[in-house]
């Protein structure tokens, strides 16, 4: 409060409160505890797909572990894709080139100049782009988000998507899971790519492993290579567990 | 009010440059200067169409067949819309807004439901409408809208130029008299229908072309 100016603060012992205007919804009595299931931008309140975001620096293989994924899981999966380039449909053209799945399934959105923005602070170009798709080709299992290539502070609203990949990769230099960000320390999964370059570009695997583990606690990290393991083994594992839960959970809501 | 004027407000607007993008492209803006005349114009043409259609929802809403009337001013838009991306731009940012609006307010008004605005309405009737159901007056929704026609395309500028940040901020504040008259002139039940054919040549222009960052 400033002592210049004639006004008072809430905290003055003659303000009288502001008085609120509904109850909150944990404060109906009766009804707690109840979960909710509904997740991420769902306003209908069914839980759809799972979302999955990946995110991470330029160039650290967000694009090729999207592919990777695609052709592993394109055949046991309804799969749809979302990618928030910076400047031109590259990432999106590049699926299709690549043929991992087909056209109707890819969605590219602009980002503004802004791709956090995009993911995590106003979602709604994401969202539609999420909505579109579930629209046009029920019944979808997975949903990938891939955002556009960020600094170490990009993080996926939870309003966009259920669990995030952050990916990064060692030519990036060893010291990169050391000087953390929301998305290395708070992602579900981090992914250290291109382990192959290492000796390459002198980096200590070890000590990316270590302090990534460091930072993250008992959030899981892995190591991979899409040279030596195009099927991105054990990623598409971990999508896939994730997957089994939101296919659990969907079948206990509906009970 | 101040929330729906808001650009952190999260409703997709920021990936919208109202056509700077490609004024920037096409040379027509490249400084502070030349984009607060770019914003001048666009507050005179589609700032005061888009004013005059948010008053305009935000009366008709209260009306007793508010739904029917609403979707005669869904074809109003579209006829003061010329040109195809302008439109379809609109309705995106109608589309996002309405996410928003409905987590806001259960319904614009006793006489109308959100669904009755259909998937993709255009913005400026959304806005109108989320106004009603914030109790704001068809002025303050005007007021808005005129705002926002030349707020957002300001700060698409000043990302894609680098401009001085506060230089931008002046040219808003010096906008302020024209904005508040634009919106007294879209009072309802006047529904204004200037029109801009270089800002609907750069939208279809923008459409086109294949390297872009905002999405109109």
């Amino acid at each position: 409060m400033r002592p210049d100016l004639p006004m008072t603060d809430s905290a003055a012992p003659w303000a009288s409160p502001i008085p609120r205007l509904h109850a909150l919804p944990h404060e109906i009595t009766g009804l707690d505890p109840h979960g909710h299931l509904a997740g991420p931008g769902r306003l209908s309140g069914e839980h759809g797909p799972l979302r999955i975001g990946i995110g991470g620096p330029v160039g650290s293989g967000k694009t090729a572990l999207v592919a990777a994924l695609c052709r592993v899981l394109g055949d046991r999966l309804e799969l749809g894709v979302v990618t928030n380039d910076i400047y031109t449909t590259e990432d999106a053209d590049f699926l299709r080139r690549n043929a991992v799945l087909p056209d109707e399934r890819i969605v590219a959105v602009q980002t503004g100049c802004c791709p956090h923005t995009a993911i995590r602070d106003d979602i709604t170009a994401n969202l539609d782009a999420v909505d579109d798709l579930i629209e046009r080709l029920p019944p979808l299992d997975l949903v990938l988000v891939e955002s556009g290539g960020d600094n170490l502070t990009a993080s996926f609203s939870k309003g966009l998507v259920d669990v995030q990949i952050f990916v990064v990769d060692v030519a990036g230099g060893d010291k990169v899971p050391r000087k953390g960000g929301p998305g290395v320390t708070g992602a579900d999964l981090l992914v250290i790519n291109k382990t192959d370059l290492a000796p390459f570009v002198g980096a200590d695997l070890t000590v990316m492993a270590d302090d990534a583990h460091r930072v993250r606690g008992t959030g899981p990290v892995v190591m991979q290579s899409l040279r030596e393991d195009p099927q991105a083994t054990e990623v598409a594992n971990w999508v896939l567990g994730h997957v089994g839960t939101t296919v659990r959970e969907r079948a206990a809501s509906h009970r | 009010m101040l929330a729906l004027a808001d650009q952190r407000l999260p409703s997709g607007g920021h990936v919208h440059s109202g056509g700077v993008e490609q004024a920037i492209t096409d040379g027509l803006v490249h400084d502070v200067p030349t984009l607060e005349r770019f914003l001048e114009r666009r507050l005179r043409t589609t700032g005061l169409v888009t004013a005059g259609l948010a008053a305009a929802a935000c009366v008709l809403a209260d009306r007793s067949d508010a739904a029917d009337a609403l979707r005669r001013l869904e074809a109003e838009a579209d006829a003061r819309t010329p040109s195809p991306a302008q439109r379809s731009a609109s309705r995106a940012q109608g589309r996002g807004l309405l996410r928003t609006a409905r987590a806001a307010w259960a319904a614009p008004s006793a006489t109308l439901n959100w669904s009755d605005l259909g998937p993709r309405p255009h913005h400026p009737l959304v806005l109108g409408c989320a106004a009603r159901a914030g109790g704001v007056a068809p002025e303050g929704a005007a007021l808005v809208a005129a705002y926002l026609a030349v707020s957002a395309p300001s700060t698409a500028a000043q990302r894609l130029l680098a401009l001085d940040p506060v230089s931008v901020a002046a040219v808003t504040v010096r906008l302020g008299p024209g904005i508040e008259l634009t919106a007294a002139r879209a009072e309802f039940p006047h529904l204004p229908d200037d029109s801009d054919p270089l800002l609907d040549l750069l939208a279809e222009r923008h459409a086109a072309r294949e390297e872009r960052l905002f999405a109109s």
